[in-house]
């Protein structure tokens, strides 16, 4: 298995803020990448963007403009 | 891509399927809404697919054949069409999240659930059905196959128990339609769901039930039927009582083509191919050191599904190095079995799902066991 680091791990209450969060972070360049939510924050399944903890202030401001609202946001190793 | 996620949807489909749809959007009117070619034609299509799946399920008659957009919607026309408080229904822990949340629903309405459990390769007994039938037991509802194991239910040991008890049996086939045989008659089914985009190969957005003539089942939605325009109700008739609004002639035409390369190909040559294909992959990863296997696997008469877990990693962590380091496609997390997570003991972990189609290859089974010796 891959060695784990340290991430930015998004999550979102649908599917439908997952893809729109995918959408606004290729249009905007943003760095990331869908991933399936990890056991560590939820066994409920479902999808979470995950990228460094740098991007931290960066996928905000591409949030807020963009009116997607996150369910939470993780630092975890993933 | 190796895609093992069929179980959730199959991506490869006969190529007339695909044909079929874009034939039907450039052709077909919306049925059953006046005479000209165009809706004539759409109406022959569905009639066709109609009578093709009573005749696959051995329905007494085409008019039992409803059609909805899947499992889902033809769950919830059951559940909620049947049952109403003070009503007592048996079901059990196999059951994905389309069966139980509008079960859930019901119940804060008054009707009353028992689950009937499993042991702990998730197998259950079909003498406890009978156990557990009281006065006011009004439907047993159970999946044919559970989407988390692969493992099937007697679901003809469990039709003769609620026929004989005068209890509605409402059998979830989302797994099997298509792949294994169904015959409503013989297995006493009085309500089956079942979804036209899995192992029916055919398109999203199809599915459909099948109900007993004389099963009185409330409809869920009314409104456009092309028939009794001025009646302030929906038609009473089947199959018009349980389809409002424009059906979805264009999947249907999909679906009808699907059913055709199902049985030109035969359900016996695909159920062998997939089966096939899964004793490899099981066979190929029981030993591996720290593979932990779900499921029944004395009998090779199961769906082809394989989840595992991997040491103790989490499920959807394996699953997603899996895609990214192999490009196999697979399902980890809870797969909307919630109970049946919780019978395994894996709620925590989830398991990674490997489900076959017959379109998979012996060679895409061997990458995924080298990639899984590699991982472990």
């Amino acid at each position: 298995m891959r060695e784990k680091k340290l991430q930015l791990v998004v999550t979102f209450h649908t599917t439908a803020d997952a893809m729109a969060m995918e959408q606004a972070c290729k249009e905007q360049h943003a760095p990331g990448r869908l991933i399936p939510v990890p056991r560590a924050i939820s066994a409920g399944c479902g999808l979470a963007w995950c990228a460094g903890p740098e991007c931290r202030e960066t996928l905000k401001e591409i949030m807020q403009s963009t009116g997607i609202r996150e369910e939470d946001m993780h630092e975890c190793m993933v | 891509m190796i895609y093992f996620d069929n179980a959730a949807t199959t991506v490869q489909k006969p190529r007339q399927v695909s044909e079929a749809v874009a034939e039907a959007m450039c052709s077909l009117g919306n049925a059953g809404r006046g005479v000209h070619e165009a809706t004539l034609g759409a109406s022959r299509v569905i009639f066709d697919t109609r009578k093709r799946l009573a005749d696959f399920f051995h329905a007494e008659s085409p008019k039992q054949i409803v059609f909805t957009m899947n499992s889902t919607e033809s769950l919830n026309i059951a559940v909620k069409g049947i049952l109403q408080s003070g009503d007592h229904v048996i079901t059990t822990v196999l059951e994905h999240n389309s069966v139980l949340r509008p079960l859930y629903e019901m119940e804060k309405k008054g009707v009353e659930l028992t689950f009937i459990q499993s042991d702990k390769k998730g197998c259950i007994n079909p003498q406890d059905f009978e156990r557990e039938i009281r006065e006011n037991t009004r439907a047993v509802i159970c999946t044919h196959g559970s989407n988390l194991t692969g493992n099937l239910v007697d679901i003809s040991k469990i039709g003769e128990i609620a026929h004989r008890h005068g209890v509605l049996f409402c059998v979830d086939a989302s797994q099997t339609a298509g792949v294994f045989p169904i015959d409503v008659q013989e297995m006493k089914i009085d309500i089956l769901c079942f979804t036209g985009h899995k192992s029916l190969l055919g398109p999203q957005g199809t599915g459909g039930m099948y109900v007993r003539e004389g099963v009185d089942v409330r409809p869920l939605l009314s409104g456009g039927s092309g028939v009794q325009t001025y009646s302030r109700e929906h038609p009473a008739q089947m199959p018009t009582a349980l389809e409002a609004g424009t059906l979805n002639g264009h999947g249907i035409a999909g679906l009808n083509a699907a059913i055709g390369y199902i049985q030109e190909t035969g359900m016996d040559v695909i159920r062998n191919q997939e089966q096939a294909l899964m004793k490899r992959f099981y066979d190929g990863v029981k030993e591996i050191p720290g593979v932990k296997i779900y499921g029944d696997f004395t009998t090779d008469c199961r769906c082809p599904i394989v989840a595992l877990n991997l040491g103790d990693y989490d499920s959807s962590e394996v699953s997603d190095e899996l895609f990214m380091s192999y490009g196999i496609a697979t399902r980890p997390g809870a797969h909307c079995a919630p109970l049946m997570h919780q019978a395994l003991g894996t709620v925590e972990q989830g398991a990674v799902r490997f489900s076959f189609s017959h379109y998979n290859t012996e060679e895409e089974i061997d990458a995924a066991v080298a990639a899984l010796c590699e991982l472990a």
